[in-house]
């Protein structure tokens, strides 16, 4: 069964891995040269290496394939798995054989849900491996060019770590059970493709924030560490409706900020006065009660307002890393089980 | 063990339709079997209940004297309805794949067999006419040495040629191992070919079963002046009759010879028979189904 598995899959298999394997390459040959780097040029890293632009490619190369791989081995892997037997009705061949439905369900998964798991998981330990000097530079504040996303933040922490292989054993069995309800092989390619894809933007958004519960930190303004200003209104009468606060340290991931007042009640409007911080409007025309940044935000202390902010500190990477991977490895478990079950049904 | 198929009121649904409704029938081991109907009679529901495809809804149904589905898979070859063959394995590829996932696998008959045919088992399936991809998927099935062969509708894709060159295959293959063989077919003629035994399945119904030779042997046509039905002897079973003004035609069974020097008596052939049975059915009340196809 083994050998009839890999017949039928070495095509899909060779695709993939081959695209995985010319990366692997260059990552392998130029992942020593960006450690060296690391080490010489120390706080002038970043700077240094996004001059260098073969570096600059796989950095982004890396990051779209460990992200692509598990659509694509969702779609290309597990939608055809029962979908292409059924619509050939090759299913009646090889269920009449000697060995039980289970049996073969068994073996396709195996080799094949392995398969994708350990190639991504491949994938992204090199792609992570080959990063580590920049994330660790990124970590400690460093910024350049395209290297200025921490690892925690939804861009790049997808393709760290373990959770790409959570995503592909979540895709893998996604395409197996969509192939096995739909029948149809493009259809069930098409419904993975995009529910892969719609996972994979949904989960920072809405599965991730949730895994562990944030570290809140409460910030007063200064003129110093002021990083957001936001007004709405015609120009003339603008409202001030957020501010936002930098928090002290590098790498972590901000969820949310409010501003709430002396009471501890979170704030959708700030007042009035506060306009005048701003920048001043484009046209020149500066207010007769115009403040400094000074003034301003030692008045917005003075009167108890706060920043509260909720956030993921850098340190909770791995922590965050093995939820996401986990959660996702179940959902695919119970994808597998639903599979067995259904194919141990009527299916002519 | 003297029975092949035994079915007790069995009945499936396909969500609100009954493809198969209480079906009884009770087809003896050692033989080949014609399984005969028109399309949408149950035929293939009825071999895919029998060889495990399908979990029957009402009824049991029984294969080689064991509930079917049930780890007997070594024991009964299957062909599958238009002979599915994976398009892009070789003949070869087949064949390996039937000696790993069949542990009584037969390969020195499996290659003799694609050696006869004259086929290169370098060829993927996919390139196979529909006559050559009919032979490999018997290969697999009789190579795999099973006890019950069950074939649903294998020559209904094929020309008339290939039609008969594969049912004396079919032949060649169950006179060497000794298989019972059960065999769908909406044409009586391939049925008459390669059969000993027949099944006339209409509405789920078994209208007629027996062997071959004997529904020959029993069955007659009678011409005569008009007479009345209930006049017809007790020991002559009317399967159908047409009458003109002064006229009777009666298709009838009888153990004895026909006597009565008012008829004028002549066989009929199993088509004729055939086709009685399957009148009759379809004469009864809410039946608009196709009548049995003749072959051009």
């Amino acid at each position: 069964m083994i050998w009839l598995t890999w017949r039928q899959f070495r095509l899909q298999a060779l695709m993939v891995t081959a695209a995985i394997a010319v990366l692997a390459v260059f990552l392998a040959v130029t992942g020593p040269g960006v450690a060296d780097d690391y080490d010489r040029y120390a706080g002038d890293f970043l700077k240094q290496l996004s001059m260098q632009r073969l570096n600059g490619y796989l950095y982004i190369v890396g990051q779209v394939l460990v992200y692509a791989a598990p659509p694509v081995i969702g779609a290309f892997w597990g939608a055809p798995l029962i979908a292409r037997e059924l619509e050939a009705g090759t299913h009646r061949l090889v269920w009449n054989q000697s060995i039980s439905r289970t049996r073969w369900l068994v073996a396709k998964l195996a080799v094949t849900g392995l398969g994708a798991m350990a190639v991504t998981g491949l994938l992204s330990l090199a792609v992570t491996w080959w990063a580590d000097p920049i994330d660790d530079a990124i970590g400690a504040g460093q910024t350049s060019g395209i290297f200025n996303v921490s690892r925690m933040l939804p861009p790049v922490f997808g393709a760290r770590g373990v959770v790409p292989i959570g995503y592909a054993a979540f895709a893998f069995a996604l395409g197996v059970a969509v192939g096995l309800v739909a029948r149809r092989t493009v259809v069930a390619i098409a419904i993975t493709l995009a529910a892969v894809i719609a996972v994979e933007v949904l989960s920072p958004m809405l599965l991730r924030p949730h895994l562990m519960t944030p570290v809140e930190a409460t910030v007063v303004v200064t003129a110093e560490n002021m990083r957001g200003f936001m007004l709405t209104g015609p120009e003339d009468d603008a409202e001030v409706v957020q501010i936002e606060a930098k928090l002290e340290g590098e790498g972590f991931w901000k969820i949310s900020e409010h501003t709430v007042n002396s009471a501890g009640v979170v704030q959708t409007k700030l007042p009035q006065w506060l306009r005048d911080c701003g920048p001043p409007p484009p046209n020149g025309a500066v207010s007769p009660g115009r403040m400094s940044f000074e003034v301003c935000f030692q008045r917005l202390a003075d009167e108890g307002y706060r920043q509260q902010i909720k956030y993921h500190p850098a340190n909770r990477f791995w922590d965050l890393q093995w939820r996401e991977a986990g959660i996702f490895l179940l959902l695919a478990a119970g994808l597998t089980g639903f599979c067995f079950w259904r194919i141990r049904r009527d299916l002519t | 063990m003297t029975t092949a198929l035994k079915a007790q009121g069995l009945g499936k649904k396909y969500g609100r339709r009954w493809a198969l409704t209480d079906c009884t029938l009770d087809v003896p081991a050692g033989r080949v079997v014609g399984l005969v109907g028109p399309n949408g009679a149950g035929k293939s529901t009825l071999l895919n209940l029998a060889v495990g495809m399908l979990t029957p809804t009402a009824g049991q149904i029984e294969v080689l004297g064991n509930p079917a589905g049930t780890s007997q898979r070594t024991k009964i070859g299957f062909v599958a309805q238009d002979t599915p063959t994976y398009a892009r394995l070789s003949i070869a590829d087949h064949l390996k794949l039937g000696a790993r996932l069949n542990p009584r696998w037969d390969d020195s008959l499996a290659q003799a067999r694609i050696q006869q045919l004259g086929l290169d088992p370098k060829q993927r399936a996919g390139k196979l006419s529909g006559g050559q991809r009919a032979q490999l998927a018997l290969t697999l099935g009789v190579a795999k040495r099973p006890e019950l062969l069950i074939l649903d509708e294998p020559v209904a894709a094929l020309d008339p040629l290939a039609r008969r060159e594969f049912l004396q295959d079919l032949m060649a293959a169950v006179t060497e191992q000794e298989l019972s063989v059960i065999l769908s077919s909406h044409l009586v003629s391939d049925v008459e070919r390669s059969c000993d035994y027949l099944v006339v399945l209409v509405d789920s119904r078994v209208q007629v079963s027996g062997d071959i030779d004997t529904l020959l042997a029993t069955h007659y046509r009678l011409v005569g002046p008009r007479r009345d039905e209930k006049s017809m002897p007790q020991n002559q079973y009317v399967v159908s009759a047409s009458h003109t003004d002064r006229q009777s035609t009666y298709l009838i069974r009888t153990d004895e010879p026909v006597l009565d020097p008012a008829w004028a008596v002549s066989q009929l052939t199993l088509e004729d028979i055939v086709l009685a049975y399957m009148g009759r059915s379809t004469s009864a009340p809410q039946n608009n189904r196709p009548l049995l196809e003749v072959q051009r």
